[in-house]
C-alpha cells in the first residue's frame, strides 16, 4: 500500500461475544501491517475489543439478531474505526469516571476510559436509523504504545 | 481460562491461563473464587502469569474477586502479572489497590 492510498475494510458480526476477537483481529492485522509495533497494535486491537463489546452488550442487548458493523479505515498514518450497533441507543457519556475514587473499586465502567486511554479520539453519535455509532481516530505516525497515550 | 488450584499452608494459590474476557473467562473466575471462598480458603494467592489476554470486563472481575475475599475478612494478592495486565491496572490506578508479587516465597510470607 502506497502512503495516501486508503485502505478499507469492513466486517458484520451477529451480537455474540465469540465473534468479538474476529474484529479485535482484524484492527491488530491493519496496525501491524501500517507498521505499528506489537504493542501499539495490541492497544488499539483492545480499543476496538472494547467498544464491539460495548455495542453487543449495551448497543444490541445481546439480541443475536442484531449485527454490529465495524469499518476501518486507513488513510496515510491516520486510521479511523467505525462501530455501529442496531440497538436503541446508549449514552456512553453516562458511564461514571473509574478513576474517581468512589468508583475505583466498581466491576464495570473501564471499557470507555480503555478506549480513551488508547485512541487519540473517541466520539459517539445516534445513528438516523438507529444504533449507536462510536468513531476513534488514531495517528499511526505518533507511537500507539501506552506510554505515548495521554493517560 | 483454565484455573488450577493447590493449598499451600492457609494459602490457596490458583493460577489462571488463558483469556479473561467478557462472556468467557470472566464468569469463570468469578465461580472460581467463589467455590473457593465457600470452601472457607479466604487467603487467595492469584498467579496470573498464563493470562493471555484480559478486557475490562477480566480488570472488574479481579476487583469483584478482591471485594468478595476481603468481605469474608480474607486476603487476596496477585502475583507474576503479565506486562499488559501491569499496564491496564496502573492506567486505571488500581495497582494501588492489589498488592502484587514476584516472588512466590515472598508473597506467601505475606499472609
Amino acid at each position: 500500500m502506497e502512503r495516501g492510498d486508503t485502505e478499507r475494510v469492513e466486517i458484520t458480526i451477529s451480537s455474540r461475544f465469540e465473534n468479538i476477537e474476529l474484529v479485535q483481529v482484524i484492527a491488530e492485522h491493519l496496525c501491524e501491517n501500517a507498521g505499528v509495533d506489537e504493542d501499539g497494535s495490541h492497544w488499539i486491537g483492545m480499543a476496538v475489543r472494547e467498544a464491539v463489546a460495548n455495542a453487543i452488550k449495551h448497543g444490541n442487548k445481546l439480541d443475536v439478531h442484531k449485527k454490529v458493523f465495524a469499518t476501518f479505515e486507513l488513510q496515510g498514518f491516520e486510521l479511523e474505526i467505525t462501530i455501529l450497533d442496531e440497538g436503541a441507543g446508549f449514552d456512553p457519556e453516562k458511564v461514571s469516571d473509574p478513576l474517581n475514587p468512589q468508583n475505583l473499586m466498581k466491576t464495570s465502567g473501564r471499557g470507555i476510559f480503555y478506549m480513551k486511554t488508547f485512541m487519540d479520539q473517541v466520539s459517539y453519535s445516534f445513528h438516523p436509523r438507529g444504533g449507536t455509532s462510536l468513531v476513534m481516530t488514531k495517528n499511526l505516525a505518533k507511537g500507539s504504545g501506552i506510554a505515548s497515550t495521554k493517560a | 481460562m483454565k484455573a488450577t488450584n493447590r493449598t499451600v499452608d492457609n494459602v490457596e494459590i490458583i493460577a489462571l491461563q488463558g483469556k479473561i474476557t467478557i462472556g468467557s473467562g470472566d464468569t469463570q473466575l468469578r465461580e472460581v473464587i467463589s467455590n473457593a471462598v465457600a470452601a472457607g480458603r479466604t487467603n487467595i494467592l492469584l498467579d496470573l502469569s498464563g493470562v493471555t489476554t484480559i478486557d475490562s470486563s477480566g480488570i472488574g472481575e479481579l476487583v469483584g474477586s478482591y471485594t468478595t475475599v476481603t468481605n469474608r475478612g480474607g486476603k487476596l494478592k496477585l502475583l507474576h502479572l503479565p506486562a499488559k495486565l501491569n499496564e491496564l491496572l496502573h492506567v486505571t490506578q488500581l495497582i494501588t489497590v492489589f498488592e502484587v508479587y514476584e516472588d512466590e516465597k515472598e508473597a506467601m510470607a505475606s499472609f
